[in-house]
């Protein structure tokens, strides 16, 4: 099974481990993630004024094009997935908008494209518990927390993946891997976005608060699907474990990295390198590698 | 602080331009407070999110404009999730950020990014940054 | 030749503004059958009235025309005035000069309006001229009254009911009366307890010679209409013998089977065989059959062992029981919204978030912590408690965009219940604006805020979540304009009230209306409030919208005098403006049947002399007929009639113009 795949500017360059351990997982769950011949960026941000029409270009010319591939198109960065699957939602359902947006861009695109995330394919096209029954390495011991974020989630008349509120698709995956889920009550706050550019104070609280709250309730490793995410963490980590007392570091890692080693795939081709904060010691230390 | 209201404020040209652009409509909002409640970012914010609302809502629009709320606000729709009006502040304070760059007022320069953060930032963060920042 | 009189009203300036009535009167004079025409200022009036009657008598009129307002203010009055002058009052009739013709002219040479109102007149003229006299239909009433609902709205009104001399049944669906109100601690703003006052009602109506209760039981069928409905109820299997069953109770004691008890909110269990609180009206168990082993399985059947009186049948079935009543009151009160569809409170996640009338079964001395306030969670004494209002009230996105009403007192309540339990406890309460209308309702929550400590904050709550067994509460004080964090130990929501489930099932059985939310609907809101838009069916409480207990009460008793006043004469009047079938001609396609809104129409049998039925033929049943002419329309061989608005006198009308 080939399903056409948007990995966006961010998994070609700094998280290349995102899109590595994925590409390598959904080999061992036996389908391909095959990357669209042509794309471009998404923008990073859906334009939240309906007025802002300029700004749909970009992921509209992603998803026209993308429909040439088939009628399936999925992506693992949170941003884009947010973008693509709102940019998708006004196309399929404002005829006006879409219009002006054909009319830029040069296509007559309908909306007509499925916009899943990889961890719907998992969840409804596979199900966790053939995904259970494909783990080779069961990650025994580990305690894992499920980063949400802002937006996998919201809003959840436009996204629809999983509760707003309480959302478990990422716990589930993590219990179906054979770890030990660690649920903390800042999984769906915000970690500053794109403020990183800008103000680093706010960052670094937001993102403290997060890993704070991980880390309370827990946890040993943190699992995310967006880089921005990640990567607010991972820097915000010293700042945070200096201001606060008895907090020690903790990894940071996608979740396609976890699900790849418990599918028994090499670590070496899941990116482990890549992480600021080396996962290897803690997963040596369960007896995981 | 004492406001002087007058119609000519409270239907001020650029409120009415603000709710075309955004699609909102600001006298819906009845000022629970959720959204102040809620927000991650109320906190480094001079005019929170509710109060926001209600300085549009008295035709306040320049008072809003000074605060530093519209650079702060990330847009993570956590007001916009749980408000029991279907408002958005989120959409409220895009909208204002985009009549601001629509003048051609940069809210930041390319030159003030530190390099060291464009060796290892995620391109999104830049591009997002941009989106929001630059005109 | 016919004697008819013409009185054309000026009503004030009303319609003399734009109508010269003393030129139509004249108009009139000259037409046949016409014997007496005047104008005059205010025909409605007394000195106008009499006018009215000495000119019947002096010019012996046979007929009647008053050229005046709308039919829906006067009519009444100038038949009744022809009444008593010794005219059968259907040979009046109304000419519509005033909504129809004056007030939509303004023309003040008055041409227009003189020469429409002329028109108007003479068209009525003429449909007189084809009047027969009409006498009033005479209905008998079934003096019985029935009662849906057994919660405080509906006992009161069994029971004034029962007192005004008539049997009343009340078919309660749950095993026993007391409704929602027997769930509650206390009530504001007396803080009397709520069974204290309520159960000595339950008791009264159990004991009252002229009502029966009908409980575990639902209305399966609705038949007839004002003072002859036919009600088929549904008398659920209790698998327990109502009439030999003592109450001993010794099935509850010795059923080893338990689950979660919806009356207590799951907060504890009850027995599979079971009465829902320990004051239950009757006092019988009955067994909740999915969950019986004996009954599924067959297996157990312990509490059958231990009966004395040996009242317990397992193979006991539905029973549905036919009643003939008059009036049926509605009173199937409220349920309140679910609290899991705001997933930002964590109701269902986190054991410390209750919703308010679990606050209530924790503060009521028969409920599953004996009256002590303690979290579910671990059973220890909340040391302080967050109440949010507004859980799913005005709150059009996932809630309901009304107001509940109650909650902003019973939460003042709550916190007063609190402090006095729990004496160094804080509470705190989220709120938008406190409504607190009502009398002593005010004062109460200023003595929450004053002299309970209850802090109140102007806001709502964003976030509510766990941490280190502690309740964070994340909220705004919009007063101050800042964020506000509370570490409670428990929350408590206000949740929303909502209609019943079912009550759209139950309104389509009754023919009454509903709005959008599923309550139902009053005739008029100020000034038929508890009567419906089908005769002989009344509201009271919380089916209409949230409401008090005050409030519930005061329609209970409402409903009840509604019902007393049409059962105060052995029949009822109505007007005879109904459809009729001309047997000759009718040819039995039923179309009207069909057309039919009301089920008015009924298929009669005609017999030959031996007495075999030899064919049937449409039939109106005039108790039901509300004139409306749905099936003169449909009939193909013109064979219904509507009186008072026959072809011939409708067509007379349209000739004249």
């Amino acid at each position: 099974m080939k399903i056409p795949y948007y990995p966006g500017c961010t998994l070609n360059t700094v998280a290349k481990d995102f899109d590595l351990s994925a590409k390598t997982s959904a080999l061992a769950m036996g389908f391909e993630l095959a990357e669209l011949p042509q794309w471009n960026c998404c923008g990073a941000t859906f334009p939240l004024t309906p007025d802002n029409i300029i700004a749909l270009t970009a992921p509209a010319k992603v998803l026209s094009n993308a429909r040439l591939a088939g009628d399936t198109l999925t992506t693992l960065c949170s941003v884009c997935y947010n973008v693509l699957k709102r940019t998708n939602k006004v196309i399929r359902d404002d005829k006006e908008r879409r219009s002006t947006i054909n009319g830029f861009i040069e296509a007559d695109y309908d909306g007509s494209l499925n916009i899943i995330h990889f961890l719907e394919i998992l969840r409804d096209r596979i199900g966790f518990e053939k995904v259970k029954k494909a783990v080779k390495k069961p990650l025994n011991g580990l305690k894992a927390a499920s980063y949400y974020g802002c937006m996998l989630l919201r809003p959840f008349e436009d996204m629809g993946i999983d509760d707003s509120e309480a959302p478990m698709i990422m716990e589930n995956l993590v219990t179906a891997l054979g770890a030990e889920p660690v649920t903390f009550p800042n999984k769906i706050e915000c970690c500053g976005a794109h403020l990183a550019m800008n103000n680093e104070d706010i960052v670094t609280r937001l993102s403290g608060n997060v890993m704070t709250s991980a880390v309370n309730s827990g946890a040993e490793i943190i699992v995310t699907t967006c880089p921005l995410c990640h990567y607010n963490l991972e820097k915000s980590q010293p700042k945070v474990a200096e201001s606060t007392p008895g907090y020690k570091n903790v990894p940071i890692v996608y979740f396609t990295q976890l699900l790849g080693l418990a599918l028994g795939q090499n670590e070496a081709g899941l990116g482990f390198d890549k992480n600021q904060w080396d996962a290897r010691p803690l997963l040596k230390k369960k007896g995981l590698l | 602080m004492k406001i002087k209201l007058a119609q000519s404020a409270i239907e001020g040209s650029e409120i009415n331009q603000l709710e075309r652009v955004t699609g909102e409509e600001l006298k819906r909002c009845y000022q629970c407070g959720k959204c102040s409640a809620g927000c991650p970012v109320s906190f480094a914010m001079d005019i929170p999110p509710t109060q926001i609302m209600r300085f549009l809502q008295l035709g306040m629009f320049d008072d809003v404009m000074k605060a530093n709320s519209l650079w702060v606000c990330v847009g993570c729709l956590q007001c916009y999730a749980r408000c029991p009006q279907g408002c958005s502040v989120a959409n409220v304070l895009e909208g204002l950020r985009q009549m601001v760059l629509r003048k051609g007022e940069d809210h930041y320069g390319v030159k003030e990014i530190s390099a060291r953060f464009l060796e290892k930032a995620p391109q999104q963060a830049i591009v997002c940054g941009f989106r929001k920042f630059v005109s | 030749m016919p004697r008819i009189g013409v009185f054309v009203c000026q009503c004030g300036n009303n319609i003399a503004a734009t109508v010269d009535t003393k030129k139509v009167a004249e108009e009139m004079k000259n037409l046949p059958g016409v014997v007496f025409a005047c104008d005059y200022k205010f025909m409605c009036s007394s000195p106008g009235q009499d006018m009215l009657k000495n000119a019947i008598k002096d010019n012996k009129l046979d007929g009647v025309i008053v050229s005046a307002c709308s039919p829906h203010m006067h009519e009444k009055t100038f038949r009744k005035a022809c009444e008593s002058a010794g005219l059968n009052p259907y040979q009046c009739e109304i000419t519509n000069i005033r909504e129809q013709c004056s007030w939509v002219h303004h023309d003040k040479t008055k041409k227009a309006g003189t020469l429409k109102s002329a028109d108007l007149t003479r068209m009525t003229i003429e449909r007189l001229k084809k009047n027969k006299p009409l006498a009033k239909i005479k209905i008998p009433v079934k003096k019985k009254a029935i009662v849906i609902g057994g919660g405080i709205a509906g006992i009161q009104a069994a029971l004034d009911i029962a007192e005004g001399g008539v049997d009343v049944i009340i078919v309660e669906k749950e095993p026993s009366i007391g409704g929602n109100m027997a769930r509650l601690s206390e009530t504001f703003p007396t803080m009397d307890c709520s069974q204290c006052i309520l159960t000595p009602k339950m008791v009264e109506a159990e004991l009252h010679e002229r009502i029966t209760l009908y409980t575990y039981s639902e209305i399966e069928k609705v038949d007839g209409y004002i003072g002859n409905f036919t009600v088929q109820i549904r008398r659920k299997s209790k698998y327990v013998d109502e009439e030999r069953c003592t109450g001993c109770g010794e099935c509850i004691e010795k059923c080893p089977f338990k689950v979660d008890s919806a009356f207590e909110l799951g907060m504890t269990k009850r027995k599979v065989i079971y009465t829902p609180f320990p004051q239950s009206v009757p006092n019988v168990p009955v067994i909740d059959a999915p969950n019986c082993t004996k009954i599924q399985k067959d297996k157990c059947g312990v509490c059958a062992i231990v009966c004395g009186p040996k009242c317990i049948d397992f193979k006991m079935e539905d029973k549905i029981v036919t009643v003939e009543a008059g009036a049926i009151i509605v009173a199937t009160g409220y349920q309140l919204m679910p609290n899991e569809r705001f997933g930002e409170y964590g109701y269902g996640r986190i054991k410390d978030v209750i919703s308010g009338m679990q606050f209530e079964r924790l503060a009521s001395a028969s409920g599953p912590t004996g009256g002590e306030i303690k979290r579910p969670s671990d059973g220890k004494v909340p040391r302080s408690v967050v109440f949010i209002q507004c859980a799913g009230s005005r709150d059009e996105k996932k809630g309901v965009s009304y107001c509940s009403k109650v909650c902003c007192m019973y939460t003042a309540k709550h916190t007063m219940l609190y402090s006095h339990k729990v004496h160094h406890g804080q509470s705190y309460v989220f709120y938008m604006d406190i409504r607190a209308g009502g009398k002593r309702y005010e004062e109460f929550v200023r003595r929450a805020i004053e002299h309970d400590n209850a802090m109140y904050l102007r806001g709502r709550v964003s976030r509510v979540y766990e941490r280190d067994g502690k309740v964070l509460v994340q909220g705004a004080d919009t007063l101050s304009g800042n964020q506000v964090e509370i570490e409670a130990d428990m929350v408590v929501l206000a949740t929303a009230i909502i209609s019943r489930d079912g009550a759209d099932t139950l309104a389509q059985k009754l023919s009454i209306g509903y709005d959008k939310y599923k309550f139902y609907n009053e005739y008029h809101p100020k000034l038929k409030p508890v009567e419906t838009v089908t005769a002989g069916i009344f509201l009271a409480g919380t089916c209409m919208g949230p409401m008090d207990i005050p409030d519930s009460v005061a329609q209970g008793s409402a409903a009840a005098s509604k019902v007393l006043s049409l059962f105060s004469a052995d029949e009822m009047t109505r007007e005879p403006i109904t459809a009729i079938v001309n047997k000759v001609t009718c040819n039995s396609c039923w179309d009207c049947l069909t057309a039919c809104p009301y089920s008015a129409i009924e298929r009669d049998a005609v017999k030959n002399r031996q007495g075999v039925i030899t064919k049937w033929l449409a039939k109106v049943n005039e108790g039901v007929c509300q004139g409306c002419g749905v099936c003169v329309a449909a009939c193909r061989s013109k064979s219904i009639d509507l009186r008072g608005y026959t072809d011939e006198q409708v067509f007379a009308a349209i000739n004249a113009f």
